[in-house]
């Protein structure tokens, strides 16, 4: 009888701590799901707010980086002096390494007529050091920049270089929009 | 001819902008407008790859829900170490390194934290449901997700090679860490610091095959010390595990070692590398060791001591802690060295300068997340200090029990012990 007694208080105890635990589950979910979205998030860089520091290309847990170079023809104004291709003291226009800016030749030219010439950028060369935007940046219309590549990405739970971006220009985006290339942005109405 | 005017128009623009370029930096118009091409050229368009598919994230919810279900029946009712041992190889291949250990249980309990205190970040329902699912499994069926639905615990079960059993007192204080571990955890995801437990899970980069190398160091010494001290990261750092051990200390059932009656053959105290099965007590030594009531309220009155010792030394440390906050950082380096300014080398000076924000801006947005460091490390602190005052007293309480039973906050469900067990049903 003794023996029953304390069993069943022991019972009751874990039984009232039990139904306390789920209601407090429960709240918890229940606060995190008034907030929660359908969609799923993934990290992206905000072209405008980038300053090619090239914390890229080494911060990233990938290696190479998951970050890099697209380029947005759309703002491409094809400059026979490609400031994101040349290096700004090249000695002459030609496609010989001494003259070409991005370190792993991962930009390549195509000639399309006098004197225009098709940038397109490979991406398994590319390692996201961002030298060819802050090029075409400065000296063009910013047509290349850097954006995360989501069949690369991994998406990091915490992105290693959005902790180390200088100038905050790494944020969560949602899966469905999960692009800032900045072609579709200068189309797109001012909110 | 025109072309050529033309291009020499250009290369006079291309100088000036060099010259100018400083200025232009973020300008957003088109500076040289698209050429109309003669030969019919076709722009191509911006290649984006798309992110992996909503559907397959909650794909990934139903295995897990799935696994959790199987290693649930594997432990409670078929009893089959078998079917243990196979299930966590099936989630180090899947979750481990299939899914390359993100998102995980663990870290999601950042996640949860982050949309409490950050109105501007919402959960998504994966990761939720990540965090909730194992709990509301353990407050069912005891750590069965330690035992076969997590990758962690997999890789670590799977090389237990020659376990050694760790002193109690051992076991009890490095039991402590995994609290300071949350705490940590939880101030600084509530702080939009840091996700800490991502950042140092050893495991992750072994899963991906690609790590920094300090990373690899320590998930290869978790691997090594994990022969002989098994499990370490679920014992000694997992922060999941303390919610789990809460959920399952009063789970509704939880496995058993016999499937009958116990015949006290104490096989089953040497198969449980993890030291989390109880021995029957022993009236005599209670007695004898003068453990009783007077120490019990001993320990019970200093409780309220412990918590205010942490919250001291929470209090003491928000500084120390709010460092690690980048924005802090920034702010506290620029008072602290003025002549860094000039420094070109320092890309987080070079950038914040460049930015137009002022320094008062960034000291008060700085002095705003230190404040939020102080009374969060303080919490932090007391609930630090709860933990020790009540592991402590916890250590003069005795629970009579008759039978070599699984202690149900620390067992994982491996199942081991069922093996062992020479009782037919």
């Amino acid at each position: 009888m003794e023996k029953n007694k304390t069993k069943n208080r022991r019972e009751f105890i874990q039984g009232g701590v039990r139904l306390s635990l789920s209601l407090a589950l429960g709240g918890i979910s229940g606060m995190a799901v008034s907030s929660a979205i359908k969609d799923d998030y993934v990290w992206q860089i905000d072209p405008f707010l980038c300053t090619q520091c090239g914390k890229c290309a080494t911060d990233c847990i990938m290696a190479p980086s998951a970050v890099k170079c697209v380029h947005a023809f759309d703002l491409c104004g094809y400059c026979d002096l490609c400031g994101g291709y040349l290096k700004p003291d090249a000695n002459e226009q030609s496609t010989a390494a001494e003259n070409q800016l991005c370190p792993t030749a991962a930009i390549e030219r195509k000639f399309i007529e006098e004197p225009y010439f098709e940038y397109h950028i490979d991406e398994d060369l590319c390692m996201g050091c961002g030298k060819c935007v802050a090029g075409c940046t400065s000296f063009g219309n910013g047509s290349m920049h850097l954006q995360i590549v989501h069949d690369i990405c991994l998406n990091c739970n915490q992105c290693s270089i959005a902790q180390v971006c200088p100038s905050d220009a790494i944020s969560r985006v949602k899966a469905s929009e999960a692009y800032k290339v900045k072609g579709d942005f200068t189309n797109k109405p001012e909110v | 001819m025109v072309i050529n005017i033309m291009k020499k128009l250009k290369y006079i623009f291309i100088t000036f902008y060099f010259l100018l370029s400083t200025f232009y930096l973020f300008s957003q118009e088109q500076r040289f407008p698209k050429p109309e091409f003669e030969t019919g050229y076709e722009q191509p368009s911006t290649i984006t790859p798309e992110p992996r598919a909503l559907a397959l994230e909650y794909f990934d919810v139903l295995i897990l829900i799935i696994v959790l279900s199987l290693a649930s029946y594997f432990a409670l009712k078929k009893r089959s170490r078998q079917g243990i041992l196979w299930l966590s190889v099936f989630t180090l291949l899947y979750f481990g390194f299939y899914r390359n250990g993100c998102i995980c249980s663990i870290g999601s309990i950042q996640n949860v934290v982050q949309s409490f205190f950050d109105p501007a970040y919402s959960i998504s329902v994966t990761a939720l449901l990540f965090f909730i699912i194992p709990l509301i499994f353990t407050l069912f069926f005891g750590r069965t997700f330690c035992g076969g639905a997590c990758p962690l615990g997999a890789i670590q079960d799977l090389i237990v090679v020659k376990p050694i059993s760790l002193p109690k007192w051992l076991n009890k204080t490095l039991g402590l860490i995994p609290y300071i571990y949350l705490a940590l955890a939880v101030l600084f995801a509530a702080t939009g610091t840091d996700y800490i437990i991502c950042r140092y899970d050893p495991f992750v980069g072994i899963f991906r095959m690609d790590a920094k190398f300090h990373m690899v160091v320590l998930g290869i010494s978790f691997l090594l010390m994990g022969m002989f001290v098994a499990r370490p990261y679920c014992r000694f750092l997992c922060p999941y595990g303390v919610l789990l051990s809460w959920m399952s200390r009063f789970s509704k059932w939880h496995l058993s070692i016999t499937p009958a009656a116990c015949i006290q053959c104490k096989l089953c105290t040497n198969s449980c590398p993890f030291d989390a099965i109880d021995f029957p007590t022993n009236e005599k030594e209670v007695i004898k060791s003068g453990l009783g009531p007077k120490r019990f309220i001993t320990y019970a009155v200093i409780i309220p001591l412990w918590v205010a010792a942490g919250i001291f030394v929470g209090a003491k440390s928000h500084t120390f802690l709010s460092k690690a906050n980048p924005d802090v950082y920034l702010a506290e380096l620029l008072i602290s060295q003025p002549e860094l300014k000039n420094d070109p080398e320092n890309i987080d000076i070079e950038t914040f300068l460049a930015s137009g924000k002022s320094m008062e801006t960034l000291v008060e947005e700085a002095e705003a997340i230190r404040a939020d460091f102080y009374i969060g490390s303080m919490i932090a602190g007391g609930f630090i200090g709860l933990v020790i005052g009540f592991t402590l007293l916890n250590t003069v309480v005795f629970r009579r029990r008759q039978d070599y039973e699984p202690h149900k906050g620390n067992c994982f469900s491996c199942s081991r012990c069922q093996d062992y067990c020479p009782v037919e049903k």
